[in-house]
């Protein structure tokens, strides 16, 4: 602390707002319009964090995202947030931030030892020397550099605020609220063109903000304001603040809108941030330009800062960064941030430019001030706050000036990463001493600063003829084109990177702590490349992403090895272009609402009935019914079993897909999909069919119905509902567009219960009275029929899952709950019971039916024991490739029957089939385990595998080997129908 | 990325699902012939992958549930033309 540093008067805060905050637990006050960095300065806090890897004390730097030191952890509890940039906060009553970084405390901080090693701690100091013991690296090396370096801390608990996502369409994005950005927005919008205007900052109007120009004769920021206003009231441009864009995609901008970062805690209802995908048209980037410094000795130091942020802090904030402060300056930028200085009450010490030759206007506007051309300041000195700077002037003399604050000004680098990420590299002019945008992506054009035009005038006339261009090529017709006068300035620039003659560290990237040693010493090893010299020193490889430092480490490895910038050549930006908190990426998607859930229509039913619910592909379905006193799932599934095979039950199986297919060619389809032949299927009739993919193996089973000569329904698994409809529209649409087809999935449209058990047809027969005849005459197994139930259209289907006599019937999905009362009621004389997915799973197991276990995507039909059910009178897909050699193999592994040899055993899928005696191994692999289940029926557990050469192995007893779960039982290979082989039940 | 389905207008390439390279065409295997087997293998798995334009097949399953051709450049993403496969004149 060195007292506060208020000016009296100025700036664009309201005095009349004091917001209450605290620093490493010291309470401040700041004002309405203060960023956390400004109300810190304003405080007179200099010291505000310590540095990545020698642990150095830092200060302030910058006045916006580009902040590679003042980074801190804001708020507390499960809200704490780190390394966040204190120059882009914006301050808010009861804000809490605090140093990150230091231990045990910012003042004193005892790794800041690290420094002493700065000779040890070189570039590729970890790489050369934690390389051995390998060992060593997991359980000593890392932990320990991992508490050194890094930077804020996680909280640890779950974030309490939302998050979502947004989309937005328009013609015009412009991308920055400067001079630019605002005459592109407010001449495009004026023309009626839907214009988003997106601004990272809280306020609009960029530079002008920060500087002191006039245009038409008022001060920039009441244009500003003017324009903001008539922004405003166009119903056709959207003014977003902020709001940062932070990638540039395939025909989108990716963008964060921080809604509520500015409050301690969202108001109700509210995101903490909003996540934007935004379509435009075309784009104007209008982000201005980044500022660089100079790398000398000790630019570290706290008190060294960008001229750019001082004219900052001193016009918007009204905030001094010292009182006595020097400007060392590459261009006439440096001259002109002296004179704001001065005009603002702050005493300029001296004026230091490494140009000889400067206009003598420009140096009239240090004033009195001492002044150094041709000049380089080698060294600040102060430690924890700048005392004092070392000046080599022109002559070789060297002295020693007291200051409390050095403006640096380097040039300024176009804030271009956005025209970079879809791949095309920057072009350096040397002209502008700056990289900018070459190759731009479609619809995109540069305005202002961003585009190397420094002036005001150029940025509001880019603007003003960008957007104009922008809006008459959407069909849009501007009015007369607006002239602005502005207090221009004209300002030349000398590209200056590094000071030789400076003695103590001197910072090239001051986030990732990489000095100019560093790259002297990437370039000896051979490190030469802009992307080695990146990755080896990580330079710019920081949460600022080297806005700061990227172009001042490639030049000054162009001078180390005796080649220009152009050769040198530059890294590419990546998105994003600021940090984006994944919280923001994943929106609403956590926790449950990680993927949407459907539920059917007999949900509310089910839960009613006290069911447990399992996720089964996209939906929720019921497990179990759990009874009273009921204590265990397995109780539970083991009762509905019994209940359904010695009486009856019902399960809503509403989730398997449902494909409709209509037209006189379905028949012939079908023969093209299925391995069996369905044009032959008579009308009321269904049938069971396998399909398979191109390549041969087994994509899907299930039935398919013929309602009417022209109308059929397909079921498909709940797993696979999607892959088959996208299937079945790929081979009609694709291959065979000539066959009349239409189909449409309906799986959402019908609500479907399977009714079974030797009682089923009594059941149903009281339920749908005289409205269907369930006569084994009448509707025969694999019968199906349209027939309306009361008011509402019914179908049925005699199919069997479960091996006993049952039905399906569907009705429209909104009437799945009153199906399932009904079906309840109509039940409960004859002790039906609700069953679920287990039971489901238990009498399939029981009755060898294949499931998604064994249709794997590894079988083909052969393996499953349905390879008779290949047609050889027609072609389907999957017909060739399915013969090949290695599918037709007698050795495959094919589809058995296991029971456990001591009837006590449990059987668990996923264990491996070996003979008996041999020592398991890969090679002695014979099979596994697909589905097990405890057989109510049997009494013992059962279970279905896939085992090689298994037709031919009924009877033998082999070994069941599950290793994980210390599992090793002895089983019997039988048939895989443990249930009424004969199939006399489903016929009853 | 966005693709312009001829049907529903531009819409995010969410909504669509990637099959690949449109170029193989399925021989027709109900006829037999001396090099079927070696046809179809080629079409089942060999695949070209062309840095510069590929007309490829996107299935529109959050839309229209239409299959379209569309022509990308895979260099830059940028999208030249999308059809529907319905549409194009057969082999």
């Amino acid at each position: 602390m060195s007292g506060p540093r208020r000016l009296a008067n100025g700036g664009l805060i309201d005095r009349t707002k004091t917001i209450r905050f605290s620093f490493d637990g010291n309470p401040l006050q700041g004002f309405g319009g203060d960023t956390l960095a400004s109300a810190l300065m304003a405080n007179g806090v200099r010291l505000v964090g310590r540095s990545f890897k020698y642990h150095r004390p830092r200060g302030i730097f910058s006045a916006g995202p580009e902040e590679p030191n003042a980074l801190v952890e804001l708020r507390s509890g499960a809200r704490r947030e780190p390394n966040t940039k204190a120059t882009t906060v914006e301050l808010f009553d009861g804000l809490e931030a605090t140093s990150q970084n230091r231990w045990p405390s910012l003042a004193f901080d005892i790794h800041a030892i690290n420094q002493l090693a700065g000779p040890l701690l070189v570039t590729g100091f970890y790489y050369k020397t934690f390389m051995w013991p390998a060992a060593f690296w997991e359980k000593i090396y890392e932990p320990a550099i991992r508490r050194a370096a890094g930077l804020g801390r996680l909280s640890g608990e779950a974030d309490p605020d939302t998050y979502e996502k947004a989309y937005a369409f328009c013609d015009l994005l412009v991308i920055g609220a400067g001079p630019a950005g605002l005459a592109a927005a407010l001449t495009a919008g004026r023309t009626g063109a839907r214009v988003i205007l997106a601004e990272d900052d809280f306020v609009l109007g960029g530079r002008l903000n920060s500087e002191t120009h006039e245009i038409d004769g008022a001060p920039g920021t009441i244009w500003a304001k003017r324009v903001e206003e008539e922004l405003e009231t166009l119903p056709n441009v959207r003014v977003m603040r902020r709001m940062s864009v932070f990638g540039t995609y395939d025909g989108e901008y990716g963008a964060v809108e921080r809604v509520a970062d500015h409050v301690p805690v969202p108001p109700a209802f509210t995101p903490r941030q909003r996540l934007w995908k935004i379509v435009a048209r075309e784009t104007i980037l209008a982000m201005g330009a980044v500022e660089r410094g100079i790398v000398f000795g000790g630019n570290d130091t706290p008190g060294v800062m960008l001229a750019s942020a001082m004219r900052t802090y001193v016009n918007r904030f009204a905030a001094a960064p010292g009182r006595h402060i020097a400007v060392f300056t590459a261009s006439d930028y440096g001259w002109r941030t002296a004179l704001d200085l001065a005009k603002a009450g702050v005493t300029v010490a001296c004026v230091v430019d490494t140009r000889t030759k400067v206009a003598p206007e420009v140096v009239a506007l240090a004033g009195d001030a001492p002044v150094f051309l041709g000049g380089r300041v080698t060294d600040a000195r102060g430690g924890r706050a700048l005392k004092s700077i070392a000046v080599l002037d022109a002559t070789g003399n060297r002295r020693t000036i007291a200051v409390d604050a050095l403006a640096v000004s380097g040039g300024f680098n176009p804030d271009i990463a956005l025209s970079t990420h879809l791949g095309s590299k920057p072009a350096w002019s040397e002209p502008k001493a700056a990289f900018l945008a070459a190759q731009l992506p479609d619809g995109m054009a540069v305005a202002g600063a961003a585009a190397g035009h420094w002036t005001l005038a150029e940025a509001l006339h880019d603007g003003t003829v960008l957007g104009a261009d922008a809006a008459a090529r959407g069909g849009r017709r501007p009015q007369g084109m607006l002239r602005y006068r502005t207090s221009d300035e004209h300002y030349a620039v000398n590209a200056f990177w590094h000071v030789a003659e400076s003695r103590k560290k001197a910072f090239v990237d001051l986030q990732n702590d990489v000095t100019d040693k560093d790259v002297a010493l990437a370039a000896r090893e051979g490190f030469r490349s802009v992307e080695h010299l990146k990755r080896y020193t990580t330079l710019g490889m920081a949460t600022d992403q080297g806005k700061t430092s990227n172009v001042s480490g490639l030049a000054i490895m162009a001078e180390l090895t005796g080649r220009t910038i152009v050769q040198t050549g530059v890294t590419r930006a990546r998105p994003p272009h600021v940090p984006v908190a994944i919280a923001a990426f994943a929106g609403l998607h956590t926790g449950r609402h990680f993927k949407p859930t459907r539920l059917t229509s007999g949900h509310g039913w089910a839960a009613a009935q006290g069911a447990t619910f399992v996720d089964a592909g996209p939906w929720l379905r019921a497990q179990w019914f759990a009874q009273a006193g009921e204590t265990d799932w397995l109780q539970s599934v083991t009762r509905e079993v019994r209940t359904v095979r010695s009486g009856s039950g019902f399960c809503d199986v509403s989730t398997l897909g449902k494909i409709a297919l209509m037209g006189p060619d379905v028949g012939a389809l079908l023969d093209r999909i299925y391995i069996n032949t369905f044009s032959t299927l008579a009308v009321g009739r269904v049938r069971y069919g396998v399909m398979l993919r191109e390549d041969g193996f087994v994509m899907d089973d299930g039935t398919t119905a013929r309602l009417g000569p022209d109308h059929w329904v397909m079921s498909t698994t709940t797993a696979n509902a999607g892959k088959v409809m996208q299937h079945l529209a790929f081979c009609h649409q694709v291959l065979w567009p000539e066959l009349d087809v239409q189909m449409v999935s309906v799986t959402e449209q019908w609500a479907q219960y399977a009714v079974a058990g030797p009682r089923s047809r009594e059941l149903l027969q009281r339920l749908l009275g005289d409205a269907a005849d369930l006569s084994n005459a009448a509707f025969p197994y694999l019968a199906c029929a349209e027939f309306r139930l009361g008011q509402i259209p019914a179908r049925l289907f005699r199919i069997s899952f479960s091996g006993e006599l049952a039905y399906e019937i569907a009705v429209p999905a909104g009437y799945g709950g009153a199906l399932a009362r009904r079906l309840a009621d109509a039940g409960r004389e004859f002790g039906a019971t609700p069953y679920g997915t287990e039971a489901l799973s238990v009498m399939r197991i029981e009755k060898g039916h294949v499931a998604g276990n064994e249709l794997n995507g590894q079988t083909v039909a052969g393996d499953l024991g349905l390879g008779r059910m290949m047609s050889t009178k027609k072609d389907f897909v999957g017909r060739l490739m399915a013969a090949r050699p290695a599918l037709v193999d007698p050795q495959r592994p094919s589809l058995v029957g296991l029971k456990p040899v001591q009837s006590g055993d449990r059987l668990r899928a996923g264990a491996h089939f070996m003979a008996r005696g041999v020592a398991p191994a890969p090679e002695t692999d014979q099979g596994y385990m697909t589905s097990t289940a405890f057989s109510p029926t049997l009494g013992h557990w059962i279970g279905l595998g896939l085992l090689a050469r298994g037709a031919q192995r009924i009877g033998e007893l082999i070994r069941a080997y599950d290793p994980v779960r210390s599992g090793d039982v002895e089983v019997e290979v039988v048939s895989p129908v443990f249930v009424d082989p004969a199939g006399v039940r489903v016929r009853a | 990325m966005r693709i312009p389905c001829p049907f529903c207008g531009p819409r995010d390439a969410a909504e669509f699902s990637y099959l690949g390279d449109a170029a193989p065409k399925r021989p027709d295997t109900a006829i037999a012939s001396a090099d079927i087997e070696a046809a179809l293998y080629d079409y089942v798995y060999l695949r070209d992958n062309p840095a510069g334009l590929l007309r490829e097949y996107w299935y529109h399953g959050s839309g229209c549930h239409g299959w379209l051709v569309v022509e990308r450049d895979t260099r830059t993403h940028r999208i030249i033309a999308a059809s529907m496969a319905q549409a194009e004149p057969s082999p």
